[in-house]
């Protein structure tokens, strides 16, 4: 459905260029989830927006349905792919009531009903009429990340692009928000593109998943391979071992 | 011989409302050895951290039935006291080296200032400071040495502040979340700085931390603590003997690598806890 192919992005500052993101590809099928993982500055956010238009594409194509994906992003495309950002701090603006952050997308697209679908997706994302009209500050971290998708899923989208979407938050309030996402995908058909460092999340979530290091495609595996830890490359077996936590016996690295 | 003995540690806030207890009569005693301090955010565990070093924000208060550090009465120091004691024998690494170093101060400089401080020359700090980098495991300690903090990564930076903190050799650490921001693999690198710190220099270790995996396979000891209070204090090594039923919550809601629980088991909080 999604496919990207031998995706680069190039940030260029004067004569300094950093490439980000150096010939990545990944097809995502139909109602798959799919997740990227990688440490800081391996390029695994800067995918996901280079996507939605938020990076610059230097190279190589990125085509839903077969067909190349217009730039500048149209309405459409936003129409059918949404994004939920990483820190629910800093993506919701903190002088809008939860009732125009969510109505903001709906006047965009031209959608109709707005106040029914409003209520039905604070109802699904599990929050209720009650916060319709609240500020962001007046929430809690997990429950402005569940704003945060439903103001994703209320144009009904078919592709989520999740960055980190659980790092910010308490281990507790992590757990409601993937059983969210997943109660969501299933009952919609979604398809998700997950960005995350935590190899346990992705695990969890996702069927197949890119290992990024520095910019390239290291790796690309499936839940079965992450789990019985078949990883071919020395770096996916690194961030496996330490991501079982810390033992005392390693040498040092 | 303990280290640190804390008896019935308050830490109260003024609010709109009245005073907030956000510390709600903690007590431990730490020897020299690594103890971790685990729970969600507003559990106080930041708190806690803070008061034993006498660094509870103003308008808030610490009180405690017994706060002793190594013999010395913690309740009653003098401000000029404190300064002999904090840095030189007891030093707290912050969350993020982002907010905790001076942006434009180079970081060499910021680390003789700790020494010159307590007393060095500038040759014999300039000298430390070069060791302790190299002791954190920095590759190039000249190189660092002149950066000022932007040129450094996350990593390299939580480095430097445990650098900062280990040049007086202290006697306590406490370590407020000091991996939190940096990627698994670099995590892991810093602990094994600490880990090392605390059996080679018997260093006493306070680790404060969210994530309650990572605190069982590095600590010796956990207390988790739930709004303000203790609720649980285990062997690192009998995490799963758990008795609380927030601790077990707060294991099993964590996804595995090697799981498959859909969904996954979330947290009932319990009214009770909290009494």
């Amino acid at each position: 459905m999604l496919s990207v192919d031998n995706l680069e992005v190039t940030f260029a500052f004067g004569t300094d260029e950093v490439r980000a993101v150096r010939g990545v590809s990944f097809n995502v099928q139909q109602g798959e989830s799919y997740g990227i993982v990688g440490e800081s500055g391996s390029g695994k956010s800067t995918v996901l927006r280079a996507i939605c238009g938020l990076a610059p594409v230097s190279g190589g194509r990125v085509t839903l349905d077969g067909v190349d994906i217009p730039a500048p992003r149209t309405p459409d495309f936003y129409r059918r792919v949404q994004m939920v950002f990483q820190d629910p701090y800093a993506s919701l603006h903190p002088r809008h009531t939860i009732d125009s952050v969510l109505s903001e997308p709906l006047s965009i697209q031209g959608f109709d009903r707005r106040d029914e679908r409003i209520a039905q997706a604070l109802e699904e994302v599990g929050l209720g009429q009650g916060f319709r009209f609240r500020y962001p500050h007046q929430l809690s971290g997990g429950q402005r990340q569940r704003i945060a998708v439903a103001r994703a899923l209320i144009l009904e989208p078919q592709i989520l692009l999740l960055d980190e979407p659980t790092s910010a938050l308490d281990a507790s309030i992590q757990a409601e928000v993937l059983n969210l996402l997943d109660r969501l995908r299933a009952e919609r058909g979604l398809t998700y593109v997950m960005v995350s460092h935590d190899l346990a999340v992705i695990s969890h979530m996702c069927e197949r998943l890119v290992v990024m290091e520095h910019g390239l495609a290291v790796e690309e595996l499936t839940r079965a391979d992450l789990r019985s830890h078949r990883a071919e490359t020395d770096y996916t077996r690194k961030l496996l071992k330490a991501s079982a936590g810390y033992t005392r016996e390693d040498e040092p690295a | 011989m303990s280290l640190l003995e804390v008896e019935n540690l308050r830490v109260t806030f003024p609010t709109r409302k009245g005073p907030a207890e956000v510390v709600r009569g903690v007590s431990f005693t730490l020897g020299r050895e690594r103890l971790g301090i685990v729970g969600e955010s507003g559990s106080g565990k930041s708190q806690t951290g803070r008061a034993i070093l006498g660094l509870t924000p103003p308008p808030g208060a610490a009180t405690a039935d017994r706060l002793s550090f190594d013999r010395t009465d913690l309740r009653s120091l003098s401000a000029k006291q404190w300064r002999g004691l904090r840095g030189k024998r007891m030093s707290m690494v912050m969350q993020d080296p982002k907010f905790s170093l001076n942006p434009v101060m180079p970081v060499g400089k910021q680390l003789m200032e700790v020494l010159r401080t307590h007393g060095a020359g500038r040759a014999a700090a300039r000298e430390k400071a070069l060791q302790m980098l190299d002791a954190v495991q920095i590759r190039d300690p000249e190189r660092v040495f002149r950066a000022y903090p932007h040129e450094l990564s996350g990593g390299m930076g939580q480095r430097v502040m445990i650098a900062m903190m280990l040049v007086s050799e202290p006697d306590l650490l406490i370590a407020d979340e000091p991996t939190s921001a940096l990627d698994v693999t670099i995590q892991i690198e810093v602990l094994r700085i600490l880990d090392k710190l605390v059996s080679e220099q018997g260093m006493g270790l306070i680790f404060i931390s969210h994530d309650l995996r990572l605190v069982s396979s590095f600590c010796d000891r956990v207390l988790v603590m739930y709004a303000g209070r203790v609720v649980e204090e285990l062997k690192a090594s009998e995490l799963h003997q758990a008795q609380h039923p927030y601790t077990q919550g707060l294991l099993n809601c964590l996804p595995q690598i090697d799981e498959d629980r859909h969904p996954l088991p979330t947290l009932d909080r319990d009214a009770a806890w909290a009494d």
